[in-house]
């Protein structure tokens, strides 16, 4: 009934990790001048970039516009080159679309939908290399672009993923040779200042006993991640703010 | 939280593939050093109160291995006089990697406190990780890893001694040019103060004396030319199953030939050993022979005697008759070596360091071993690893592992049987017994809402008297006036076994419980098996109960399955059961529940028996053995008693009624039990037998089959009958476990029970199956969750074939311990005993002796020839000898007693007492009160 041992006698995972420590995550807002906000961020080799237009007016079908909503308009989509075989369809298929549900359902629990009625917001995500993990790098690159573009949020909206290692070691956010090695992963969307879960995957079942210490797992690296997307807002804040001419405060906040 | 610093991508081609993996270099990795002040403490074993004493160095120091000397010495390390040794985790990855059993050997060293070892993670550490060059070997690669962490560590701990041991030449010269202290480990233990028995533990790649022996075996083709052989088709690829009574002669299974390939001779043979995969080359038909009758022993006793012609003629000698001829052919080459630890002892007469090891079983060549203690190990029995078999050597070689205790102490005997059976028989580890629940284990609210209480209820168990791992009780009570409530609880033992867990990994492994006749090696720890799981009398316990509606016919109106809580009224042996069942007199709740299942019972047995059920038969016995020396101080045959059977009953009713549920819900992962007709090949000896006696056995179907050996029965003789149900359990082919997504329907069925569908649900304390068995069902009514694996039909079928073979191992473990301890009783003593004559064969009759369940051959005449008093007639299977003729299943008298000459393989003599035949029996022992045989010498018609 064992599987591959993914964290060894010595406590650490294949690359190095401990069982709850996250990958390297590196970000930054404001990559693009054309949108009105972009994101981009590595989490371990997991790359993606995000961009933000809106809000707008309705395009299209104006009868979909809402009184009581903003719609959000999401596209998931992976770059060719992202995987190790060469991908043949970059959008459309049914992973992409599903994905692309599932990040408008997380989007659409943090972003203050009653704000701008009759408008639309349309968030582009592309997965520029995937290591695992692509989801939650999407929900978490969409969430800093949101924050770049100035769109009003209640929080941050943050993903990680989780899962058993040596059939019973709860571990978190989940390399792609992980993925492969080892047993079910589960993915969650959550708000981390007020622990709410927005959305759960499971890509295989879980035992009972487990479910527990994993989603305790994933929450907390949901929250660790929520803290370094702080960091680098705050950063940016400071940078912007240091070419406009508040570079005074800026430096002070830097301290 | 995360104090990575530094990054480095390591890619990796294949299959034009490119992959890209972190590699985390991390700053916070303990060098295991309490004296260090300059790394975060963690844990380590290392300690400065071990001393390594060698006369290489001046002082005490610390050793770096590398893996080469892990994967060749490993039974060095097993000793404690080496500690304080550091496992980087470069060489503990190539361990894994190379070879999983001494990995775990590895480990378990690693684990052990009082042999401080350490594993150093110095691949992630940041002084001690080193890039791969594109160029490089992994091999190079590794070696440059261990002498960069060497280096590291005499710098980081300028006031230890750092020793790189290595068996590579060309490491260790690279090391010292780096002032890294290396050696070879040969150098290392010679110089060891108090190295004497660790010498002997050395492999032996090579005898230093016999270096420039020529070379008697024919070379071994590479890997590279098997592949092509086998591709071409001129070479075949086996398993080599060496023979019992020649040690020159084997056979090869091969999937294109139908009988197995004979290979024979000491060149054909070439080196291979009892279980090797091996590569053969098959000779044209006009070299074929037939399999040889001879028993052929290697009876050379010098150490360094590699001549090998004298045997080689006494086989060639012996004429083949054209009449049996068989494929035959030789070997060229080993694909997969299946060599694993002996036991055996080492035999006597070699003198100087060069010994020949003798192992147990009887299919394993001699060993050659270099040992300086063969006056204290002669009287032990040991365990032996072989090493390697140049061409240039008659024999393997081997070293000496360990001494398992005096030859003869029944402790060292039980352990013998233990090991070459490969029951695993360790102390559970610390992580499994960190699985069990803590003490006092209390039933919570919790519990009670999720389960029936049955408390109230007068249930009981029904066991042998002595047994403590109680896993079924029952209970019987009227519902209404036709209608009775029957249960059977069988202990819940998949609620405290949890799946992933290394308790659940370590029963799987061990799959069943083992019965020596002195010794139990439990499946689940003590604290599970003899205690929270066993349903003890009068102690509240979880159970999985299978609760029945039945009318008094025993018919079955409904049947439920859930988990419950019960308090086993009282815990019964068969006897008392039986007692209190007879006993009119009582006329309690519990002697009336017993009463009516016993009723119930014998509808159910009838009903299994119309429809075709055998009843086989084997001479079960038990052991008396005495409280205080444990010796066997009597043998005596099982006693059955009436409950015996209505117990059962019950269980194989729960079995299959659980089958049936479980199929259903799960058609494809479901645990089953099948049991296969045998090929009427198989039945053969039993119609002949049968016809020899004036029977006609019917082998049509097993229900046939039944009804014939019922029919069956002479008065004169009662004891026929079960001599004939003892050959047909013979015939029988072995009932094994399965998923039932790997056979067809029709082939679910249970031969011997004659049911369509069987499981093992019963005894889930002893047998992983149940375990199984109890999760599938308590997904199917909803007691518990289920997980990935138990839906799988391939990790099932995996677990099916780790359970038929453990099972079958523990069965003939048993076997032997009790012929163990019958040898024991019989020692020194001379008997004359009843038998029976079981088969009768050219040269001698096969004779059972029911009293001790004993079976062994009365030779006529000495091994191979036959005195010319008898004469054989093959048609009728007789022996005749003047007026007396001996048929199979005759009554003789025997006089039994116990060659010891050969100390590992003790046997039977047996010598005729009556019928009287002049110049052969031998007169009754006086004190014997001799009971008059029924006549055996007269001829009977057919
Ligand atoms: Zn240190």
């Amino acid at each position: 009934m064992s599987r591959k041992e993914l964290i060894s006698k010595v406590g650490l995972r294949l690359d190095g990790r401990r069982a709850d420590e996250l990958r390297r995550i590196r970000c930054k807002l404001g990559v693009f001048s054309e949108p009105d906000g972009s994101a981009y961020i590595e989490q371990g080799l997991t790359k993606v970039l995000a961009a933000v237009y809106g809000p707008h007016q309705v395009r299209g079908n104006r009868l979909k516009a809402q009184a009581d909503a903003v719609i959000i308009n999401c596209q998931f989509s992976m770059a060719v080159f992202s995987t190790s075989e060469r991908k043949k369809r970059p959008r459309g298929d049914r992973k992409s679309t599903e994905l692309s549900l599932h990040l408008r359902q997380a989007l659409i629990a943090a972003i203050e939908v009653e704000k701008y009625p009759w408008s639309q917001i349309d968030v582009y995500v592309e997965v520029l290399h995937a290591d695992g993990g692509i989801f939650p790098a999407c929900v978490n690159a969409a969430t800093l672009a949101l924050i770049d573009a100035g769109i009003p949020i209640k929080e941050y909206v943050c993903a990680c993923t989780a899962s058993i290692a040596n059939n019973n070691q709860a571990m978190v956010d989940i390399s792609h040779e992980e993925e492969i090695l080892g047993g079910p992963t589960l993915t969650i969307v959550a708000l981390p200042m007020s622990e709410k879960i927005v959305l759960m995957e499971m890509s295989q079942r879980f035992h009972l006993d487990h479910l527990k210490s994993v989603l305790e797992k994933a929450l907390e690296g949901c929250k660790n991640t929520k803290n370094i997307l702080d960091q680098a807002v705050q950063n940016h804040i400071v940078d912007v703010g240091a070419s406009t001419g508040w570079a005074s405060t800026g430096e002070k906040v830097k301290r | 939280m995360h104090t990575t610093k530094i990054f480095i991508k390591k890619n990796k081609i294949g299959n034009y593939l490119k992959h890209a993996r972190e590699h985390y270099i991390r700053d916070d990795i303990y060098c295991g050093f309490e004296s260090c002040d300059k790394c975060t403490r963690a844990t380590s074993n290392l300690s400065s109160k071990h001393v390594n004493k060698c006369n290489l160095l001046k002082n005490n120091h610390y050793l770096i291995l590398d893996t080469n000397v892990i994967l060749d010495q490993i039974d060095v390390l097993d000793e404690n006089v080496i500690g304080n040794v550091i496992i980087l985790n470069t060489v503990l990855k190539e361990v894994k990697h190379r070879n999983m059993p001494i990995y775990k050997r590895l480990i378990s060293i690693i684990e052990n406190p009082s042999r401080h070892f350490y594993i150093f993670v110095n691949d992630f550490n940041k002084g001690t990780y080193l890039k791969q060059e594109l160029t490089e070997l992994i091999n190079d690669y590794n070696d440059r890893c261990i002498r960069k962490a060497c280096s590291w560590y005499i710098e980081h701990i300028p006031d230890e001694t750092f020793v790189l041991l290595t068996e590579d030449k060309n490491n260790r010269a690279i090391a010292q040019q780096e002032d890294i202290p290396a050696y070879s480990i040969v150098e290392y233990v010679q110089n060891l103060t108090a190295n004497e028995n660790l010498i002997d533990k050395l492999a032996k790649k090579e005898f230093q004396e016999k270096f420039n022996a020529a070379d008697i075996f024919p070379p071994h083709l590479t890997i590279v030319e098997i592949d092509k052989g086998i591709k071409d088709g001129r070479l075949h690829q086996g398993t080599f199953r060496a023979s019992r009574d020649n040690f020159l002669e084997g056979s090869v299974n091969i999937q294109s030939f139908e009988e197995d390939v004979i290979l024979r001779g000491y060149s054909n043979l070439n080196r291979v050993i009892d279980g090797d995969v091996v590569a053969i080359e098959v000779f044209q038909k006009d070299q074929w022979v037939s399999p040889s009758e001879l028993v052929l022993e290697d009876d050379t006793v010098n150490a360094l005697d590699d001549n090998l012609e004298r045997k080689e003629l006494e086989i060639s000698k012996q004429r083949t008759s054209k009449k049996n001829i068989k494929p035959t052919g030789r070997v060229v080459g080993i694909i997969k070596r299946k060599w694993r630890q002996y036991c055996g002892i080492l035999q006597e007469g070699s003198a100087a360091v060069y010994h020949l090891f003798l192992p147990a079983d009887r299919k394993i060549p001699k060993i050659r071993i270099e040992t300086r203690q063969a006056e204290t190990l002669k009287t032990q029995k040991i365990i032996v690893a072989i090493d390697s078999w140049p061409r240039n050597s008659r024999y393997p070689n081997g070293h000496f592992v360990r001494a398992l205790g005096k030859i003869g102490d029944m402790k060292t005997e039980n352990e013998v049987i233990l090991l070459e059976h490969d029951v695993p028989h360790s102390q559970f580890s610390e992580e499994v017994l960190s699985c069990l629940p803590k003490l006092p284990w209390l039933i919570t609210e919790e519990d009670e809402k999720v389960r029936v209480d049955l408390r109230g209820i007068d249930i009981c168990s029904v066991d042998p008297p002595g047994c403590t791992d109680i896993d079924d009780a029952l209970h019987c009570r009227p519902i209404s006036d036709d209608k009775l409530e029957v249960g059977v609880h069988i202990a819940d033992v998949s609620h405290f076994i949890r799946p992933y867990t290394a308790l659940d990994t370590e029963a799987a492994s061990r799959s069943t419980t083992v019965y020596l006749v002195n010794k139990r090696i439990d499946m689940v720890p003590d604290l599970l098996s003899s205690n929270l799981c066993s349903l003890r009398g009068g102690e509240e316990r979880f159970a999985f109960s299978c609760i029945w509606e039945m009318d008094h016919n025993a018919n079955i109106l409904n049947t439920k399955f859930h988990k419950s809580i019960i308090k086993s009224k009282r815990a019964m042996t068969y006897e008392e059961a039986q007692l209190t069942i007879d006993d009119k007199t009582q006329t309690g709740s519990l002697a009336e529940s017993l009463r009516n299942l016993n009723k119930l019972a014998k509808f159910l047995k009838k009903r299994r028996m119309d429809n075709g059920a055998l009843v086989l038969a084997s001479p079960e016995v038990k052991i008396m053995m005495d409280s205080e020396t444990h010796d066997p101080i009597d043998v005596e045959v099982k006693k059955l008693f009436e409950t015996n059977s209505m117990v059962e009953e019950f269980m194989l009713l729960a079995n299959i009624s659980v089958a049936e549920k479980i199929l259903n819900d799960f058609p494809d992962c479901a645990v089953l039990r099948r049991h296969p007709e045998p090929p009427a090949l198989n039945l053969e000896p039993l119609v002949k037998a049968g016809k020899h006696l004036g029977f006609e056995i019917n082998i049509e179907s097993g229900k046939k089959l039944a009804e014939s050996l019922d029919q069956a029965t002479r008065d004169d003789n009662p004891y026929l009958n079960t001599m004939l149900r003892i050959l047909a359990t013979r015939c029988m082919l072995q009932a094994v476990y399965f998923a039932s997504g790997t056979f067809q329907k029709h082939e679910f069925f249970h031969y011997g029970l004659a049911v369509p569908l069987y499981t093992h649900f019963t005894s889930p304390i002893r047998r992983y199956a149940d375990i199984l068995v109890h999760r599938l069902l308590a997904v199917s009514c909803g007691a518990d969750a289920t997980y990935p694996d138990l839906m799988e039909k391939k990790k099932t079928a995996e677990l099916c074939q780790n359970m038929n073979y453990r099972h079958r191992m523990a069965q003939y473990a048993g076997r032997a311990s009790v012929a163990l301890n019958t040898h024991l009783f019989f020692r020194g003593k001379i008997q004359d005993e009843k038998g029976y004559i079981l088969y009768v064969r050219k040269n001698a009759l096969q004779v059972l002796i029911p009293k001790y369940g004993l079976e062994s051959t009365l030779y006529l005449g000495k091994k191979d020839e036959k005195l010319d008093i008898f004469t054989y007639n093959e048609e009728d299977q007789t022996q005749r000898c003047a007026d007396v003729v001996f048929h199979a299943f005759d009554p003789v008298t025997i006089r039994l007693s116990m060659d010891s000459k050969n100390i590992q393989h003790e046997k039977f003599v047996l010598q005729l007492v009556f019928p009287v035949i002049e110049g052969f029996s031998v007169p009754p022992l006086e004190d014997v009160e001799m009971p008059e045989p029924e006549i055996p010498h007269k001829k009977r018609k057919k």
